[in-house]
Parts: C-alpha cells; sequence; structure tokens
C-alpha cells in the first residue's frame, strides 16, 4: 500500500482515501452529499458556515468535512443521529437572520440556503427577537446586493482574493455585527466579478440586469458558446418564452471551468436592444425602406450576379459560425472571386503566406497553467480573454515567471516577473531575441530587425526564463495581431519560440478565426488551409479598390474594422455594399445600401472554433427577434438564388457534415513559418502603432450591453476616448 | 304455474292502467308537498365563503398592489391558465406588468389562492359573468385589481369567516 493512501469508512462503507484530502471532498468523489454553504471546490477552505458538520468517530464533537482531513481508519457518518441533529442546529442559527422572502428573492427556486431548510429546518422558527437588517450596498450595474440575506459563508470575500486576485469585498466588524462590504463605496471593478452571483449560495448577490424578471424554475436551460474571446467559453442561456432571461457558466474544466467573464454573462443585453435590424432594408435614392425578405435577396443576387467577378468583395467578421463561413467560402468560389477575407483587425497582412493553419494558442487553455514561462507579448489580456489571463494567473501564483511586453503597462493582480512597456513593441522583441540568441548571432531572417539592438537586463531575464522552464510559451495578442508591423513582431515571437524552445501561441480576435482560417475566409487560402491559385485583395485592399459589390457579414465598420482607416467612408464611396447585420448603426446607414438582418449568436445555430482548435456546436438558444434570420439561412438562399451547385442544406449540421468531410483531418501546424519581409524595420515602430479595444468595445454585442456600459470599466474607457 | 299466475295478473294490470295511476299518484304526493326551485335570478342558494368563483386581485387598505410577482400561483396553476411576467416596481419592488388569467382554460380549482404569499389573488363568489367578444376571456391584471376593488368588502369577510379554520 502505497503513503499515500488512507483507508476510511463514510457510513459503513470502506473507501480508500489519498491523505491530505477533506472528508467532503471524499464525500463528494463517492456521491455522498454533505450540506454545505461554504465550501467551495474552486476556493480555499473557511469552514465558517458550520453546516458541513459530520460525525466522526471517537472525535468528542461533530467535526467540519470541509475542514478534517482524511485519517487512517476514520470513520465518518454523515447521516447519524448526531450529525443531523448538528447540522439542523446550524440550521437553525442560520435562519435566525435570514429573512423570509423567497418569494421576491430571485435566488428562490435554486437557493442553497432554500433547499437545505426543506431539508433540515424547522418549520417553526423558536427565535422571537428582532431579526438583524443590513443595508443594501450600490456595487455597480452588474451585482443586485439584498444584504440582510447574506449568511456569511464570505465565498465571494475569497472569490476576490483568491481568484482574481483583487479582493474588492471584505468583511467588516465582528459576529452579530459582521458585514460584506465594499471597504469604500465602489463598484466591482473587474473582468469576471459577477462570477460572486453564482458563488452565492443565497440571494444576497444577484444578477442586476436579470433582477426580478423571471423566476428559476420557469426558464428552459439552453447551452451555448460565449461569441466575444478565443476561449469559447462554455454557456448557459436561461430562456423564458423563446427570450433570453441570462445567461450563466456551463462548466468545463478544460475551457472556462465554472468561472465566465463579465460580458459572457451580461452580452445577451444586447439582443434585444433598439438597435436590432428587426427588417430588410433597402436605401432609395438616399431613403432607408424596409423591403421584404424576398425582394431583399433576389436584389442581393442580382447585385452579385451582375457584378464583375473580381470586383466582387466579401468580408466576415471572425464572430460568424463555422457554417457561415463555409457557406461564404462557396459562394464566392461560386462568383469567381477570391477576394474574402474575415482578418478585419489585421493591419499588417504582408506575410499571410507564412501564417500557421490557423491562430492557435500553442497549448490547450487548460495547459497554460502548467507553464513555468510565458511571455505574453502585444496583449492586454484581461480585455482580449479574461479566461486566459485567469489561467495565467494560476499558473502564476504556482510559480511560472509571466512576463508582458506591450508599449503601454497594463495592470495585473498577480506577480509579474518582468514587464517591458514604453517602446516599440517590435523593438522591445528584438532585444528579448538578441538575449535568447546570447553569443550566437541572431539568425539571418530576422538580423534586420536586429540591428543594433542590444539586451537590456529585463530581456535577458527573460529570454533566460523562456529558456529555463521545462514547459514555456510566447502568446502573441490581438494587440500584436493589429500591430502595423505584425510581419515583424510574428517573425521575432516564431524565433524567440525556437531558440528558447516556447511553444508559440496566438490570441485571435472574435470567437472563430480559427473556424475562419479552416473554412477558408482568407484572399490566400482556400478550406483546409490550400493555397488559392491566385491570391485575392485582403480588407484594406478591397475597401481602396473600387468595387461593384461588397458583402460585410456581422461588421460594423466604425469600430470594428482596424485593417484600413476611414472605412465607412471607403464602404460609402463603393458602388453598392450589402450588409449582413444584427444591428444598424449610422455607420452602416452611411456605408451600406442594402441592410439584411441576421441572428446573433443565440438566434443561430453553429460552430466556433476556439483557439484551442476545439470544434464547439451548439443550437439556437432564443427566438429571432423581428424578421431577423440565422445568417447561414440567409447566405443558403442567396446561393440558391445566384444558382450555386450544392446549397440543399435542411439544418446547420448538414453545412457541418460537408465541411466536415471536405477538410478532412488536418495537419496541426499551429506556429507558421517566420517571414523575411517586413513591412517596418528596426526603429520605425512606435508605441502609436498599438490598437487596444477596451474591455467593453470588443464586438457590437458588447457595446449594447447597457450594464457592461454602466461599468467602472467601459466608463474609464468612454472618459479615455473623449478626452 | 307459479309463471302462469304472473301473467295473468300482468295482463290484467295492464288493462287496468295500473301502472299509470302508479305514476300519477307520485305527481299527486308532490303537489302538496313544499317545492325546492328557486326563482333564480331573483332567489338564490347559500354559497359557502370558499366558493371559488371570478379571480380577483387584491390591495392593501393604503392602495398598494398586493400582488408581488413571485409567480407560484403560476407555478401551480394545473391548467397554465395564469401568465405574469414580472420587473422591478417604480418602488424598486418586484412587481407584475402584466397578470393574465385565461378563463377558458381555467378549472377554478382555486390552487392560485392557496399558493400566494400574500393573499393577492383570490377566487371570489362571483360566478354571474359572461364574455361577448372574442379576447374577453382573458382577465388582465387592470381588470382583476378592479374587480378585487369592487368587491374588496366580499373578499376580506370571506377570508376573516375562513381563518378559524386554517
Amino acid at each position: 500500500m502505497s503513503d499515500d493512501i488512507v483507508n476510511i469508512e463514510v457510513n459503513g462503507k470502506a473507501i480508500e482515501a489519498r491523505k491530505g484530502q477533506m472528508v467532503i471532498e471524499v464525500t463528494d468523489g463517492i456521491g455522498v452529499y454533505v450540506p454545505r454553504f461554504c465550501y467551495h471546490e474552486k476556493l480555499s477552505i473557511a469552514a465558517n458556515c458550520r453546516m458541513c458538520l459530520v460525525e466522526v468517530e471517537k472525535a468528542p464533537k461533530p467535526m467540519p468535512a470541509c475542514a478534517t482531513p482524511v485519517a487512517e481508519g476514520m470513520k465518518i457518518f454523515t447521516k447519524s443521529a448526531i450529525a443531523i441533529s448538528a447540522q439542523k442546529a446550524t440550521m437553525e442559527f442560520l435562519l435566525i437572520n435570514h429573512p423570509l422572502d423567497c418569494p421576491i428573492c430571485d435566488q428562490g427556486g435554486e437557493c442553497e440556503l432554500q433547499d437545505l431548510a426543506m431539508g433540515y429546518g424547522r418549520d417553526v422558527s423558536r427565535y422571537n427577537s428582532g431579526k438583524r437588517v443590513v443595508k443594501d450596498k450600490d456595487i455597480g450595474s452588474l451585482v443586485s446586493t439584498d444584504m440582510t440575506r447574506c449568511i456569511h459563508c464570505t465565498r465571494c470575500v475569497r472569490f476576490g482574493e483568491e481568484v482574481q486576485g483583487y479582493p474588492q469585498l471584505g468583511t467588516i466588524d465582528r459576529a452579530e455585527d459582521l458585514k460584506i462590504s465594499t471597504y469604500v463605496e465602489q463598484g466591482i471593478d473587474h473582468e469576471l466579478s459577477a462570477n460572486i452571483i453564482d458563488i452565492c449560495p443565497v440571494g444576497a448577490l444577484n444578477n442586476k440586469p436579470y433582477r426580478y424578471s423571471a423566476r428559476a424554475w420557469e426558464m428552459e436551460q439552453r447551452a451555448t458558446v460565449s461569441p466575444h474571446d478565443c476561449v469559447g467559453s462554455n454557456l448557459y442561456a436561461h430562456v423564458l418564452r423563446g427570450t433570453v432571461k441570462r445567461i450563466v457558466p456551463r462548466e468545463n474544466e478544460e475551457i472556462n471551468e465554472c468561472w465566465i467573464a463579465d460580458r459572457d454573462r451580461y452580452s445577451y443585453e444586447a439582443i434585444y436592444s433598439s438597435d436590432r435590424l428587426v427588417a430588410p432594408r433597402i436605401k432609395n435614392n438616399g431613403e432607408w425602406q424596409d423591403i421584404s425578405w424576398d425582394d431583399a435577396l433576389t436584389k442581393a443576387a442580382d447585385t452579385l450576379q451582375a457584378a464583375d467577378a473580381d470586383k466582387i468583395g466579401l468580408i466576415a467578421s471572425s464572430a460568424v459560425t463555422l457554417e457561415d463561413s463555409h457557406l461564404l467560402v462557396q459562394i464566392a468560389a461560386h462568383l469567381g472571386t477570391d477576394n474574402i477575407d474575415h482578418r478585419i483587425g489585421r493591419r499588417d497582412v504582408s506575410d499571410q503566406a507564412n501564417d500557421p493553419l490557423y491562430p492557435h494558442l500553442g497549448c490547450s487553455i487548460a495547459a497554460i497553467e502548467q507553464q513555468g514561462a510565458v511571455l505574453v507579448a502585444g496583449s492586454n489580456i484581461r480585455n482580449e480573454a479574461p479566461i486566459i489571463a485567469h489561467r495565467l494567473r494560476k499558473a502564476a501564483l504556482a510559480g511560472a515567471r509571466i512576463s508582458f511586453v506591450t508599449s503601454r503597462e497594463y495592470k495585473y493582480f498577480f506577480d509579474v516577473a518582468d514587464y517591458l512597456h514604453g517602446e516599440g513593441l517590435v523593438d522591445m522583441l528584438a532585444g528579448v531575441l538578441v538575449a535568447a540568441a546570447g553569443r550566437k548571432k541572431p539568425p539571418a531572417s530576422v538580423a534586420k530587425l536586429c540591428v543594433g539592438v542590444s539586451a537590456s537586463a529585463t530581456q535577458k531575464r527573460i529570454a533566460a526564463s523562456l529558456q529555463d522552464a521545462d514547459e514555456s510559451l510566447v502568446l502573441l495578442g490581438c494587440i500584436a495581431g493589429r500591430h502595423a508591423a505584425y510581419s515583424a513582431v510574428r517573425a521575432l515571437a516564431v524565433v524567440i519560440a525556437d531558440l528558447t524552445g516556447a511553444k508559440l501561441g496566438t490570441i485571435s480576435e472574435g470567437p472563430n478565426a480559427a473556424g475562419a482560417y479552416l473554412a477558408g475566409v482568407l484572399p490566400h487560402r482556400e478550406r483546409g488551409g490550400k493555397e488559392r491559385a491566385a491570391i485575392g485583395l485582403d480588407v484594406a485592399a478591397m475597401l481602396d479598390a473600387a468595387m461593384d459589390a461588397i458583402v460585410l457579414v456581422n461588421i460594423e465598420p466604425d469600430a470594428d474594422i482596424h485593417a484600413t482607416t476611414d472605412a465607412v467612408a471607403k464602404l460609402a464611396g463603393q458602388k453598392y455594399v450589402i450588409a449582413i447585420t444584427p444591428f444598424v448603426s449610422d455607420a452602416l446607414l452611411e456605408a451600406a445600401d442594402l441592410l439584411l438582418p441576421m441572428g446573433t449568436f443565440a438566434e443561430t445555430s453553429g460552430t466556433y472554433v476556439n483557439a484551442a482548435g476545439t470544434w464547439q456546436s451548439f443550437t439556437g438558444v432564443a427566438n429571432p427577434v423581428g424578421e431577423s434570420r440565422p445568417c447561414w439561412k440567409v447566405l443558403r438562399v442567396l446561393g440558391n438564388l445566384i444558382d450555386a451547385p450544392g446549397f440543399d442544406y435542411v439544418t446547420s449540421e448538414d453545412v457541418l457534415e460537408e465541411f466536415r468531410a471536405q477538410v478532412g483531418d488536418l495537419e496541426t501546424n499551429t506556429i507558421g513559418k517566420a517571414s523575411t519581409r517586413f513591412t517596418k524595420a528596426n526603429g520605425e515602430d512606435a508605441p502609436a502603432d498599438e490598437i487596444d479595444t477596451p474591455l467593453y468595445s470588443v464586438d457590437a454585442l458588447v457595446r449594447r450591453a447597457t450594464a457592461l456600459q454602466l461599468t467602472p470599466a467601459a466608463r474609464r474607457a468612454a472618459a479615455e476616448r473623449d478626452a | 304455474m307459479f309463471n302462469e299466475m304472473n301473467r295473468v295478473i300482468s295482463y290484467i294490470k295492464t288493462f287496468a292502467l295500473w301502472e299509470l295511476l302508479g305514476g300519477l299518484s307520485v305527481t299527486l304526493r308532490q303537489f302538496f308537498r313544499k317545492g325546492i326551485t328557486l326563482e333564480y335570478p331573483e332567489e338564490k342558494t347559500p354559497q359557502s365563503h370558499r366558493f371559488r368563483g371570478l379571480h380577483a386581485l387584491r390591495r392593501y387598505p393604503n392602495g398598494e398592489e398586493r400582488c408581488i410577482g413571485c409567480k407560484l400561483c403560476e407555478a401551480v396553476c394545473p391548467a397554465l391558465a395564469i401568465t405574469i411576467e414580472s420587473e422591478v416596481g417604480e418602488d424598486g419592488t418586484r412587481r407584475t406588468s402584466r397578470y393574465d388569467i385565461d378563463l377558458f382554460k381555467c378549472i377554478y380549482c382555486g390552487f392560485c389562492e392557496e399558493a400566494c404569499p400574500v393573499d393577492a389573488i383570490v377566487e371570489t363568489r362571483l360566478h354571474e359573468y359572461h364574455m361577448e367578444a372574442p379576447g374577453e376571456n382573458i382577465m388582465t391584471k387592470e381588470k382583476l385589481l378592479a374587480i378585487g376593488d369592487k368587491y374588496e368588502a366580499m373578499i376580506s369577510a370571506d377570508k376573516a369567516a375562513d381563518a378559524k379554520y386554517l
């Protein structure tokens, strides 16, 4: 028998447990339920609710299961008279101060306290003195508070300290007067903060936009996937009569654990914003008119067929699904154009031939925690992928050296090993490369970028950390992807990864950049990464050229396109612009000639491929708003109207199946090659070349989510924009 | 032998109109008895204070709606006759923005009244009502509150009478 194993008995059943495990972990593992409020798998042990008291043989009194380590020969009874009476007594104390407002409490029906009170509570209270009343706090637009309901489990406090690393909630006073509070009056301000709603076992912390609008039992729970970042967090949409009422996390240890970013949780508000395009609209002599779907699609098909094939451009965002992308590529092929692209944020496409098969994270999302050293270059990672930032923080707490290179300094809530900022990204990375090369000369491919560059002590430390760690990773973020000298940045990163033995990963924009790459929404590659015979125009080239027809899919030209400047004016100057879009904005009204309403992520079925290469399919969870239709259906009918072959799909699964069969097994070239030709040489790039998107401006949905726009983060970004 | 006797008696009874006279004797007896028929609608049968008729939504004496939008009545309704939408009210409390009862679906079981934690939805003793146009079977929040306002005296008297049995 190994030393790590102890033999214990739970309710008379012999169990082997690992040394150091707590009793509650063992009982959870074998499916024996012990009631609890303060214990949470992902948080440290507090043992302050006392609900999990169990009887342990030879112990003088009941022991808290969450804080009692197993020991050899331990006999545990979770349902004995002593255990039950201890739990009942604890419940009686908890209910002394808990208000009886379950009928109006949003937690009613899904409340741990309510459920356990059914099992362990007395029906009549023996307490007849006054109940404690606590003043509610205003902690911002995301989380509502009813602090009288608080049972002081401190899960929210521990979440702030341990998961966010940014403790905003804490306890004030003691005993009867104990209160959970922000120390000074302020709104919670972290990209993961709203997870305290889920971990609160009672109704003290609740979803503010959802407040009082539905009950837990009347909603349907439907699985979906987050459309905001390359993580693809798993979500449940809670739907009442076809309307999304709230979003909660769907546990997936491989991807998002049990947390989701606040924007995943609240962006559903945008689905019902007044900006939704509810019917097809056409511009007639500068006047916008509603038209029927039939007329709109016929007009679109006629325009595309009448246009010169070389002068048709198709631009999608990376938030369209794999199915939409596949259909769009087929439509382009049928029309005979190679002008198709999804890289609306990428300014430097000069090295596109060297791109990997698709932008990959370099390892699985969960594996980020196992890295010994990570260099994050050109990324505001807390904004770009909050879940990856959380994984990085976990890695840092486990001892990994996490370094950052960006021109602007961003705040992180863990010990950052080294932070390079201030200069241009290319220069700073070149220094790291020189340090990594050590005494050797930098490889010839990037020699031009390293001329006259010497490594600082910081750069040497960063290079050494990557070299020394068993597992190390170089991550290129969205700021790098939008950088005016991206080819140089990527070439340097490829060589740094090569020299240090690190993996190279990319944090891509949007939820489905990988899918768009695979489907071939690119001017230089077909589906499955095959090179196109002729290279088409990229986003910037299309907008700069005089095209006959441009199709925009799920794009707001004013806010989403970074590939070129003045996108709206350039589009307005084109002959005909068809926009398939969920939202209507002034910019779209100016730029487009025909607007076709498409469903948001909640109203369409489809598949997103996340940065780790995981294909995640989801179904439509809500009824489409107005006349809007899932994008794949719009494209399918458009395909029929232009007589594209094979467009007789009945479901989006048919499209996916066909795509899967066509791409077959994919080779996993996730790094790509380093470029040798650069748009900007050493010393030419500047911090101004970096474009950062604020946390709550990343996409059209987030920009229209009222609650998110009222957060301190969004208000800071707005103030900065105005200044 | 016995059968033949019965046949003869039956034969005689047929010609003597025996059964007709028997029936008429019942009529004659009833003629002198006190009648049990009520002259509805001038006369009415007595009702229990628990009679389950038309629904009403009640208010507190200060005019505040009782209903807190908890949707327990909606959940318990076996006929799915109740549809509620709730929101944050003007005073920041949980309030209904829509409270519909479909009288065609309702089976008048009284579960809604029983489930209500604040005695807001009640079934009154009103049972004489009719609909003329399509859609009138939907009792909206306004209609239900109006009934509650009009018959509050009766409702509270019934509740008081029932209190001792709770």
